[in-house]
């Protein structure tokens, strides 16, 4: 229904990037406005997800707009409930922008096809994350002041991380070059690495995360290596300690290299390494704030040079 | 014993002739045309000797003719069928069967967690490559190979 949904950042050109990016720095500047004002913002959680649901709620209130919505626990794909087609549309009578997440692959791509109110997708299933993207990009930008040419380090479980697969597919206009660093069960799936292939980005495999390893990273996305994910669980006690990040790691790191983390982080970043100047994950938690901040303005048709002479901004 | 033997495919007035069909794909043919709910005459014969196939299945429809649609959606189930269309009992035309670069509501997402799979709604099937036959869930984006989808 031809509205201004935002389902996948993936194949998003440079421009339409760069214009998101400016948004989200505008709003760190100045993140308290009323620019949304008189506006609804539904956040529908069919599956919960406390920090993506606190953080868009947040990024919503803090631009003046009102925000209603559920988080329902007990939602499964097999409950006999409403249909997703008929929450929407029901939705669609009360609200601006729509914010769900669901377990269910495709659902948001469905769900902006049976209403004109725009979605913003807020990960569905194992499928896509934009949201999370979107501040991971951010992140990058911000640290890196570019995103061309960056060597970006991915670290633990790359096999079910869907945060690595889609950062891997919004980086590609940028000329990455990749380093994928897991355990053999949790290595990087072959369609990934086809994508890469296709894209010509460059990729190098390895299973040794230490400190000569990760020497060159400007980024060092960390993940969690999780016991459930391992079929093999000898599998699992062997390597579930080598994907630690400890802070004698540091030693040669870039003066550049910053650690990402989506959060939470279970054990797989030492607290040490908190301390570090290239510790940059809860600053990374705090960007998703001003990265939906820009994809919600962005999905109304607000634009960046509205944002700039903005006049509704709220001094401190 | 000649005209016996030609009866079985010759006598059709109008209509269209579905020849070549793998004598294992001939059901799934009729399911997809549904031409057991069809109020037309239809003749289904299977196991004809094919030079081509060793054994082959034939439909013949009195009076219908089928449209680009049901023509695509049998390319899924077997992509190198024929189809003749007959008018006063003259082939007038024939059509080969060739798989369509979009499929709405023909094939089953074979992802238990793909949302076509959990909502009453139509599934839709990029056509990535005909030569080997892959299609791309639009909405879950997972691909699978024409030899073993189900139909909707
Ligand atoms: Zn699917």
């Amino acid at each position: 229904m031809g509205n201004r949904s935002i389902v996948s950042i993936a194949d998003y050109s440079r421009e339409k990037i760069q214009q998101l990016l400016d948004m989200a720095a505008e709003f760190e500047k100045a993140p308290n406005r009323r620019i949304l004002q008189g506006k609804v913002v539904a956040t529908l959680f069919f599956e919960p997800s406390t920090r993506t649901r606190l953080s868009f709620e947040t990024a919503a209130n803090r631009l003046g707009a009102r925000v209603i919505g559920f988080t329902d626990p007990k939602v499964t794909s097999s409950s006999k409930g409403e249909t997703l087609k008929d929450t929407i549309k029901m939705v669609s009578n009360y609200a601006d922008v729509i914010v769900m997440r669901h377990k269910l692959e495709g659902a948001a791509l469905y769900a902006s096809e049976v209403t004109n109110v725009p979605i913003i997708n807020a990960g569905d299933g194992s499928n896509l994350h934009p949201s999370q993207t979107m501040l991971d990009l951010y992140s990058i930008y911000k640290t890196q002041g570019t995103l061309e040419n960056l060597n970006i380090y991915m670290v633990g479980d790359l096999k079910y991380g869907r945060t690595v697969h889609s950062l891997l597919m919004s980086m590609r206009k940028y000329n990455p070059t990749f380093h994928f660093i897991a355990p053999k069960e949790l290595e990087m799936p072959e369609e990934y690495k086809m994508y890469c292939k296709l894209n010509k980005i460059n990729y190098v495999e390895q299973t040794d995360f230490t400190e000569d390893t990760i020497a060159d990273a400007d980024i060092l996305y960390m993940t969690r290596v999780q016991r459930e994910r391992f079929t093999d669980l000898m599998e699992y006690e062997r390597v579930k300690d080598a994907y630690i990040l400890k802070a004698d790691m540091l030693g040669k790191c870039r003066k550049n290299m910053k650690i990402l983390h989506p959060l939470p982080r279970v054990n797989e970043i030492e607290y040490d390494v908190d301390e570090s100047e290239h510790a940059y994950y809860f600053e990374q938690a705090r960007n998703g704030l001003y990265a939906r901040q820009a994809l919600i303005c962005d999905v109304l048709g607000i634009t960046p040079e509205q944002i700039k002479t903005d006049l509704t901004i709220i001094e401190a | 014993m000649e005209d016996k033997k030609g009866r079985m495919v010759a006598a059709l007035e109008n209509g269209t002739v579905i020849d070549h069909i793998p004598t294992q794909k001939l059901f799934t043919v009729v399911q997809l045309l549904q031409l057991d709910k069809c109020k037309d005459s239809v003749t289904i014969g299977n196991n004809y000797s094919s030079k081509k196939l060793g054994h082959k299945g034939l439909i013949k429809v009195a009076d219908r003719f089928f449209s680009d649609d049901e023509i695509s959606r049998l390319a899924v189930v077997c992509p190198n069928i024929r189809l003749c269309i007959i008018r006063d009992y003259e082939v007038v035309e024939k059509k080969e069967v060739c798989l369509p670069d979009q499929l709405t509501n023909v094939v089953r997402c074979a992802n238990p967690v793909c949302i076509t799979n959990n909502e009453p709604m139509k599934t839709v099937f990029y056509v990535v490559d005909k030569e080997r036959g892959i299609m791309k869930c639009r909405y879950c984006g997972k691909e699978q190979c024409i030899d073993n989808i189900k139909l909707v």
